[in-house]
């Protein structure tokens, strides 16, 4: 029998009311009296699934619904519409058995008590979720040097770097050990050494715990490094849900191919072959079809005078933004 | 039971970041001691109920019951909706109304040597307010010091949960207060109040979260019932508030985008 799946979201909808007021003193006082309200759809039937120990990354620009859907799976948030069950619980219920199975990490927020060194939100956290003493101390020292963070434990919070307090807030929030991990921008502001030690902590903590991970990004290093499979949301709505690979194949029918040329040659004289992305010199970049790829390589190869070519997949970054460019096409995801 | 210990633990590490602060802020909660100052005066000259020690007594024991049942949960509670911090104590196994109960009891440990040494203080000022307490209505007047700062917190939370509609509860907070500086014998023992305006008072909580620990402790004839059972009634009143507040502004922080 398959096993259910830990994260399951049906039909989730999700439509605030959101006061309207324009700037003008007049507006100011017309909407004291009476206000006017537009309703913002922020998530709209939102359907997937997630199996135990998958990692997930959930992808989409700023205001595409990310943070709303995962504030419906950790319960924060009200559904207007649709189911989620979440580790067998609804989460909007908030029940302890619950809450003890999840965790949220939110980049931009932060539970640490700032004028106190970390271990005491620790100590504080292991009582409210009823983590025996000794077991406290096994999973600080465990988590802390996983993280590398065992020399910081004991200074005040405000006098952490940036990334030593992520770290932190990443000890805080997995201290009872949960089986789900929303991860909500856990890179946020972070240099690309401190990225890079989340990303394996994350990693690491998955492989050990068989714990479940949706997390948002806008690192697509951080997606491509942990999750296999995508979410793709957009206004709202499901655009794309599956491998990694995949996304490209769907969204990015392309393959760069670059050029070192025997001799600078003028933009319209490699036109015919493909989009031209970057022309420097005697290097070029240019986006070729897929499935002409063979065909114009050839014909480069037999026309131009070409030194040396490669043929690349085309940055993450720039499918997405690809994605997001585009249309949201109707009702296909 | 270690929930709670670690609770006060660790705020009370929190509070002690503060002494200074809260120096000022047992200072700054004097005010009976003035009021001591202007009352046993007027009852030198006066004809009141209350002879100038009585007067000293009970002012001191004001002091004192304030100090302990100091509370500022709505301010507390505004912040984290502004800011969003409720979202993350939602995400706990843990009512917010707990977490905020330990800080304010890790609190006034923290407080509790100030107010000693103010204390001390003001009975080398005031002799004529030392006495010797009898020790049963002593301890009764203890007991319902702790009780006055449940309602009191009881209070003051329930009108932290208007935060959820208005992001400015403390404003009915101040207006609470009013009606507390004069109703709960803060600035005058009930013992000189109008009769008709007196017994108006009692049936509100505001004597119950002062005149009545204030005066067990300071070894005056107080009435205990029909007293007890009006405290009781507005405990219950606001718990049941409390939890329809509760369930209703959540639903509504939901709508909001948490």
């Amino acid at each position: 029998m398959r096993e259910p799946p830990v994260i399951l979201a049906q039909d989730l909808t999700k439509h605030y009311r959101v006061a309207l007021k324009e700037e003008t003193l007049l507006a100011t006082l017309r909407h004291f009296f009476l206000r006017e309200y537009r309703t913002v759809q922020a998530v709209e039937g939102v359907s997937f699934q997630i199996a135990k120990g998958e990692v997930v990354g959930f992808l989409g620009p700023n205001g595409a619904g990310k943070t709303t859907t995962l504030k419906m799976l950790t319960g924060l948030v009200h559904p207007t519409r649709g189911q989620a069950l979440v580790g067998g619980h609804v989460p909007w219920r908030r029940e302890k058995a619950f809450l003890k199975k999840i965790t949220l990490v939110m980049g931009n927020k932060q539970q640490l008590i700032w004028d106190l060194p970390a271990m005491d939100t620790f100590r504080l956290n292991a009582a409210i979720y009823e983590i025996p003493e000794a077991e406290f101390r096994k999973r600080v020292l465990e988590l802390a040097e996983m993280l590398a963070l065992t020399e910081k434990l004991h200074q005040p919070v405000r006098k952490l770097s940036l990334g030593e307090r992520m770290k932190a807030e990443l000890l805080a929030a997995l201290l009872h050990r949960p089986e789900v991990l929303f991860l909500d921008e856990p890179t946020l502001g972070l240099d690309v050494n401190a990225q890079v030690a989340v990303r394996e902590f994350v990693r690491e903590y998955n492989r050990r715990y068989g714990a479940t991970v949706l997390l948002t990004s806008h690192y697509m290093a951080d997606i491509a490094a942990l999750a296999e499979r995508v979410l793709v949301i957009h206004q709202g709505r499901l655009l794309y849900d599956g491998a990694l690979e995949g996304l490209l194949d769907r969204f990015a029918p392309y393959r760069e191919v670059g050029l070192t040329l025997k001799a600078p040659l003028p933009q319209e004289a490699l036109a015919p072959f493909g989009e031209v992305r970057e022309l420097e010199g005697r290097e070029a970049k240019l986006l070729v079809p897929r499935e002409r790829l063979t065909e114009r390589v050839a014909e480069i190869l037999r026309r131009l005078p070409v030194e040396d070519l490669e043929v690349r997949e085309p940055p993450l970054e720039e499918v997405i933004a690809r994605v997001f460019q585009s249309p949201v096409p109707a009702e296909e995801a | 039971m270690r929930k709670a210990r670690t609770l006060l633990s660790v705020y009370l590490a929190y509070m002690l970041e503060y002494r200074a602060e809260l120096f000022l802020w047992a200072l700054a909660g004097a005010l009976p001691l003035i009021l001591l100052g202007v009352w046993t005066e007027a009852a030198r000259s006066g004809d009141f109920p209350l002879s100038p020690g009585e007067f000293a007594r009970y002012f001191l024991m004001v002091f004192l019951v304030r100090q302990a049942t100091v509370v500022w949960v709505v301010w507390e509670f505004e912040r984290d909706v502004v800011e969003g911090r409720l979202s993350f104590r939602l995400l706990r196994p843990l009512d917010p109304f707990f977490d905020h109960l330990a800080a304010h009891v890790a609190e006034r440990l923290a407080r509790l040597p100030f107010v000693v040494l103010l204390t001390l203080l003001f009975f080398w000022l005031f002799p004529e307010a030392r006495f010797l307490p009898d020790p049963k209505p002593f301890l009764l007047g203890l007991l319902f010091t702790l009780l006055a700062f449940l309602l009191r917190y009881l209070m003051q939370y329930t009108t932290a949960m208007l935060t959820f509609w208005s992001e400015r509860a403390s404003a009915v907070e101040e207006v609470f207060f009013l009606l507390y500086l004069f109703l709960s014998g803060t600035i005058a023992p009930l013992e000189v109040f109008p009769e008709p305006l007196r017994a108006l008072a009692l049936l509100t909580p505001f004597p119950y979260l002062v005149y009545l620990p204030a005066g067990l402790l300071a070894g005056q004839e107080v009435g205990l019932f029909p007293g007890v059972w009006v405290m009781l009634f507005w405990g219950l009143v606001f718990l049941l508030l409390w939890r329809l507040l509760w369930r209703l502004g959540l639903r509504r922080y939901s709508g909001m985008g948490a």
